[in-house]
């Protein structure tokens, strides 16, 4: 496990500073809710009256004047598009960085087998999302806690579940993208994220377009139909851990392979 | 210890889609020498030392390192191998123990004392980051990560670039150690006074492929003499010799060259022009590379 060692320290400092960024977000938006909570009635009614803007964030199927409403909503702006970002930069980096960071040279005249460091690489992407998650839901749980109102466990777990299940897609994507760059591949994360986002927005506003769920990662990770069915959607799960394992075996096929600069 | 040679390449070629790397490079080199791999940029050298280690693969032809196929056992020759690059880079924000205790971890092997003693030798101090470093002192890293488990063989590409004179010395000094420990020396360099003092063999490679490859002692006596002429005597005079090649800056008062022909009809011509003086002396193995790769 050497190498996962080393992959999870040389990302300290970045894990740490989105985790805290990700978490004080969330912990400023729940420390506002008791002031907000009184003119929610208000709220509610001007999101009613924004149409496609409403549904495309979920908005119309959710109560702003609780808590769990507002959590949803805010969640899945700030943990979903920050994680989203982290979780392509992370995996769209893993492979890349030895290549374009000339060290690839260094590690593989080691005793490393290729699949060894993948799958160690690999590992390291998948515990550093871990990692920032559960800082995350401390901050989230200590927030809640801080304003007196009493933790909804379930919709709560499932609602982070489901972002790092998101998280988990995307970095694995990315992670077999990496592995056929050399350099550049911030912006391709970064893009795929972005991309996926934008698809289930648009799966959001348009009926016809419903489909798109399919693809995108934020599909199932829409906070209302978590809330009201109690679980996540596996019909929108299922393609989206297919993708994530596409991406992966990818990354094993070409970087097992491939010349190494 | 088995007697497979530490290097053995046949037909050995490696193609960058279009573009050649290396060609049908037959190289043997024996366990236990002290073997200089010289070349011109572009020549391959790199290319040969990155197929051999499993960077690259190779595109057809068979090699074995230390006995062990580089297809099939690529981690059985990174084990007993230590690897020097010509540019050496290791990962931001690591300290200078961190990066020689990380090439530890790797091989999982606890290497502190001759780490420790190395560093000290180098003159290196182990708690700057790698990243603040020079060249040299890099380089230095890069040193004790490849020899500080004693490796069955040291494979070093131009290892000396951006060493100061003195950490040379100290440098073939811990070679020549390693060496009569019984590790295989393999490095590749421009430098041939270098590969002339340490080596006992080296190759030329040229174009991909391997011109000659020898011990030193046998390649200073290839049969190409250097010879000098004081006096009248100009190229236009020798156009009808073959075997000739003019190998440094000739002054207005003497002619220089390799001569690989026969010295009679050499010394025939001579006999009809204004020859001042003559010297006939065995080329040094600068003189023979040059006259291998202008020839």
């Amino acid at each position: 496990m050497t190498i996962l060692k080393q992959e999870i320290r040389s990302q300290k400092t970045a894990t740490l500073i989105w985790s805290l960024s990700i978490g004080f977000m969330i912990a400023v938006c729940i420390l506002m809710f008791p002031e907000m909570k009184s003119q929610m009635s208000d709220v509610n009614k001007l999101f009613a009256s924004m149409g496609s803007f409403t549904q495309a964030f979920g908005m119309d199927k959710l109560n702003f004047g609780t808590l769990i409403g507002f959590y949803a909503v805010e969640a899945g702006n700030v943990l979903g598009l920050g994680g989203a970002f982290f979780a392509a930069i992370v995996g769209v980096s893993a492979l890349m960085k030895e290549e374009h960071g000339h060290t690839a040279e260094f590690l593989f005249t080691h005793p490393v087998s290729r699949v060894r460091a993948i799958t160690e690489k690999l590992m390291s992407v998948y515990a550093i999302l871990l990692i920032m998650n559960v800082v995350v839901l401390v901050f989230s749980i200590v927030s809640i806690l801080a304003i007196g109102e009493e933790v909804f466990w379930q919709e709560l777990l499932l609602i982070h579940f489901s972002y790092l299940l998101m998280q988990f897609e995307i970095a694995g994507i990315c992670f077999g993208i990496s592995a056929f760059l050399t350099r550049g591949g911030i912006g391709i994360g970064v893009g795929v994220a972005g991309f996926m986002y934008l698809l289930n927005i648009i799966a959001n506003i348009t009926e016809s377009a419903k489909f798109l769920k399919y693809i995108s990662a934020f599909g199932y990770t829409e906070s209302s139909e978590i809330i009201n069915n109690h679980g996540i959607e596996v019909k929108y799960l299922l393609p989206g851990m297919v993708l994530m394992i596409i991406g992966i075996v990818c990354a094993y096929g070409k970087y097992t392979k491939k010349d190494l600069r | 210890m088995s007697k497979d040679p530490a290097i053995e390449t046949y037909e050995l070629t490696k193609y960058y889609g279009k573009i050649r790397g290396i060609e049908g490079l037959d190289l043997q080199v024996e366990k236990g020498d002290f073997f200089g791999f010289i070349g011109p940029n572009g020549a391959g050298k790199s290319t040969a030392i990155r197929t051999l280690l499993g960077l690259i693969k190779k595109t057809s032809g068979s090699a074995k390192v230390l006995g062990y196929d580089i297809s099939e056992e690529k981690e059985k020759i990174l084990e007993n191998t230590g690897y020097l690059p010509s540019e050496i880079h290791f990962y931001s924000k690591m300290k200078v123990k961190d990066a020689i205790s990380y090439s530890a971890a790797l091989r999982k092997t606890d290497c502190s004392k001759r780490a420790a003693e190395l560093c000290e030798r180098l003159d290196l101090d182990i708690n700057k980051r790698v990243e603040d470093l020079s060249l040299g002192n890099r380089k230095k890293v890069g040193i004790i990560c490849a020899v500080q488990h004693h490796p069955d063989l040291l494979i070093l590409d131009e290892p000396t670039s951006g060493l100061d004179p003195l950490m040379q010395k100290e440098f073939f000094s811990i070679l020549k150690e390693e060496n009569e420990n019984g590790s295989t020396i393999f490095f590749s360099s421009h430098i041939l006074s270098e590969v002339q003092a340490y080596c006992r063999s080296a190759a030329f490679i040229k174009e991909g492929k391997i011109l000659l490859s020898d011990k030193v002692g046998k390649l200073e006596q290839t049969g190409a003499k250097k010879v000098t002429i004081r006096g009248d005597v100009t190229k236009e005079n020798l156009t009808g010799l073959s075997g000739i090649t003019y190998t440094e800056e000739n002054r207005e008062d003497a002619l220089g060259f390799l001569y690989n022909g026969d010295i009679k009809k050499l010394l025939t011509v001579l006999s009809n022009e204004n020859v001042k003086d003559l010297t006939i002396t065995e080329p040094s193995l600068e003189e023979i590379f040059m006259h291998y790769y202008e020839s």
